[in-house]
Parts: C-alpha cells; structure tokens; sequence
C-alpha cells in the first residue's frame, strides 16, 4: 500500500473533485497534476487513450480513469472510512442514484444552462424532476450515506458548488430551497464537512469557466447548419 | 428461506438478457415476466418509477434497476459460485470501466445504423460501431474471455449484443466478422456455454424484430 498515488485532475472539473474527496477522506497521500481541461496535455492522452478526460486516478504506475470506477476503486483499495455500504441492495441502490444523477440529472441540468429565451422554461422542466427524485432520495436522511457521507454523497456533491454557479451563468433557479428543502438542507450540511469544507473550487474561476464555455457552445449551436 | 426471484425484461433487449445471463451462471431460478413497452405493467412502473424500463429484477420484493447493477448485485449476494468479477481491485476495476464503455457506446451507435433514415448517419454508425469493436477486440487480445480464463463481468455486458450483430451488418451492410474475426471468435466461443446460449435471442428473430419496428416508424 506504499505504492505512489497520482490525480491527474482540474479544478473545474466536478468529477476531479469527487476523487479528492474520497482521497482525502480515507487519509490518502498523493500527488495532484493539474490538467487544463481547454488546453489538454499529452498526459491526458497518455493516461486515458479511450476517453481523454479528467479525472484519471495513477497507482502504482497503473492507470484508471472514469470518475465512479475509481471511487470504488478508491473504496476497495483503503478500507478505512468506507463509501458503500455492505448490504449488496443498499450498495446498488448508491449506484443506481449515482448513475441517475450523473446521466440525468447533471445532464438535464446542462441542458437547461445551455438553453435560452423560451427553450429555457422548457428544458428546467427535466432538470427539476431529477432534483425532485433526489430530494424524495435524501428526506429523512442527513447525508445520503446515512449519518455520514459516502458514495452517492460524492457522487452528487457537484451540487452545492457546481449547481450554484450553473444557476448564476445560466439565468436560472433550480434548486430552490422551498421547493426541495431536504436537497437544500443537505447541500448545506455537505460543505460544513471536512474534507470537502477545505477542498471547494475557486467560484470566480468556475464561474469564469462556464461563462465563456456557454459562450463557445451557444456559438457552436448557432452556426449548426 | 427460498428466495423469490422476478425478471421484468423484452425478449430482444440485449440489456434484459445480461441478466439472464448471469442468473444463469449462478444456477438461480427465477420468474421471467415479459413486459410489453407499449402498455408497461403497473409492476414495471412500481419497481422502475424513476426510469420505467427494463430490466428490473426484484429480489424478495426488493427492486433493482440497470442492467450492470443488477448484475453486480446477483455477483455479490449469490458469491459461492461462477464469480463474475475477480478479486483484485485494479481488475474489478478495468472490468468497470469496460463494461461501462459498452453501455455508453454500443447502444446508441446501433440505433444509428438501425433506425435512422439518413444514409449519413447509418454510415457514422457502421464506422463509430467498427472502431468500437476493434477497440474491445484488442482489449481482449489473446484471452479466451474478457475475464481473462473464465467468463466475466465485462463478457456479460457485451456478449448480449451479439444477437444483434446480423441486424447491424444487414442495415449497415457490413460484415462485422471480416472487421473484427477475434471478437466474432469470442461471441461463438460464449455461445458454447449454456448460460449465454439459453439466454440470448435467436438472430433472425431479432432481424424480424426490427424489421418490424422499421415498418411501424414508416421507415421500411
């Protein structure tokens, strides 16, 4: 288990972060390489020919990129502290709302940040049903993972910062803490908790980030034939 | 205590039948009910509220959904027998993360070639569809299996669209044993074990299958 870890990673990349959080969660050492994700470099292409995304997890020389892999990757190789509950139902029922909000609901979230005038009404539609199905998710709990945080909490913890700034560049409110006070409750508990209080995204470099990316991306859908 | 097992599935879907697949290397009885995607029971609707699709698989009552979970889950509660996944970390991962690229790639490259009604886009198909499959074929290298010596995770995720194969190379017009003959190699290597045999729809069946759908959406 002396073997070196590497992060090859990028601070705005949401699912980059979830793999700090669980590094730094289990008391993990390791060393961060800072990718930009408009300017890739050759490690990228390196570390992941099939994707080339951040994040990609370097262990031992071994390589492991796709973000959910390697948390459970994470979970299996340091035992302490552990993500996923024992019960095989519970643990697929983490990975069922993992996959449901990384599929779903980021992407309809996306979606509804990209779009403009009339189309933006129409596309929070299928953003807010995520969130409503997250929120009947998390009633009654205090973290997805229980008492404590674990793997789904990870998974959506793009929420509390990544949504905020999403909203903001986005002319659009989404998770409104009247409408889903459960979600609002929890996002607020998640970032009191450390290690995560400690490793947040600079918000004016996210926010500079996904202004000029809607930027480049209305661009590219107005010049679609 | 017995344990009830319930598979709501379609015959052609190559997702239901990865289920099939690993309940039967594990040797377990089940229910299979067919649903019917055009009139969904209030079963399916109950068991799946959030996606309403197959497969679902409710275990003692208890509902799951997506087909690799499921899977996953028959690995973990039934362990005394035909492990799916091995027992390193790195491995159980590698095997994640390629079962993971043939459900975000294969699905949606066939209805390419399937369903659309521009040429263009069948040929992006056959094209995206071929690097695919060679990029598997190479990850399989010299392997009986994906799962190395024994059949494994990642076997079950991608044997399932074998069935389908004739339908992508009649649409697309291709041959997909001429672009990748070791992966071919493979689906009829898999085929020689009851468990994918027994599961698996007959080709030509599939073909009539989305001949018939062509037909409905008026584009055959």
């Amino acid at each position: 288990m002396g073997e070196e870890v590497k992060l090859i990673g990028s601070i705005q990349s949401l699912f980059s972060f979830r793999i700090e959080w669980a590094l730094k969660l289990k008391g993990v050492e390791y060393e961060y390489i800072k990718e930009d994700v408009r300017n890739k470099s050759p490690l990228i292409f390196k570390y992941n020919p099939v994707h080339k995304k951040v994040p990609v997890l370097v262990h031992g020389g071994k390589s492991l990129p796709e973000s959910l892999v390697i948390l459970e990757y994470i979970d299996e190789t340091w035992k302490n502290c552990p993500l996923l509950p024992e019960d095989p139902s519970q643990r697929a029922m983490a990975r069922f709302w993992a996959k449901y909000a990384d599929e779903k609901c980021l992407i309809a979230v996306w979606q509804a940040y990209m779009a403009e005038g009339e189309e933006k009404e129409k596309a929070m539609g299928p953003a807010l049903e995520s969130l409503a199905f997250l929120e009947k998710e998390i009633k009654g709990k205090k973290f997805f993972g229980g008492e404590k945080i674990g793997f789904l909490d990870l998974a959506v913890g793009w929420i509390p910062h990544w949504l905020n700034v999403l909203e903001e560049v986005g002319s659009m409110k989404l998770l409104d803490a009247e409408k889903f006070p459960s979600l609002h409750e929890w996002a607020e508990n998640f970032i009191q908790i450390s290690p995560i209080k400690e490793c947040i995204p600079p918000r004016e470099e996210l926010v500079s980030y996904f202004h000029s990316a809607l930027i480049y991306l209305r661009s590219l859908s107005a010049n679609k034939p | 205590m017995a344990d009830e097992i319930v598979l709501l599935s379609t015959w052609p879907s190559m997702f239901g039948m990865r289920v099939r697949v690993a309940l039967a290397e594990k040797g377990l009885k089940y229910e299979y009910r067919e649903e019917d995607l055009r009139n969904k029971s209030p079963l399916l609707l109950m068991m799946n509220p959030v996606h309403k699709k197959i497969p679902v698989l409710i275990h003692n009552g208890k509902p799951i959904s997506e087909s690799m979970i499921i899977v996953e889950y028959i690995d973990e509660v039934w362990n005394h027998k035909s492990p799916l996944l091995p027992t390193d970390p790195y491995q159980r991962a590698q095997a994640r993360f390629w079962a993971d690229y043939v459900d975000k790639k294969l699905y949606d490259i066939g209805k390419k070639i399937i369903w659309s009604t521009k040429g263009e886009e069948q040929e992006t198909g056959k094209k995206e569809l071929i690097e695919c499959l060679k990029l598997l074929e190479g990850e399989l290298g010299d392997n009986p299996y994906f799962g190395g010596e024994n059949f494994g995770f990642v076997d079950v995720s991608l044997v399932t669209f074998s069935c389908w194969f004739h339908t992508y190379e009649s649409y697309g017009n291709f041959s997909i044993e001429t672009e990748c003959p070791k992966l071919v190699a493979w689906t009829k290597r898999c085929l020689e074990k009851e468990s994918v045999s027994s599961s698996l729809a007959d080709p030509h069946k599939i073909h009539d299958f989305a001949s018939g759908v062509r037909k409905r959406l008026g584009i055959e």
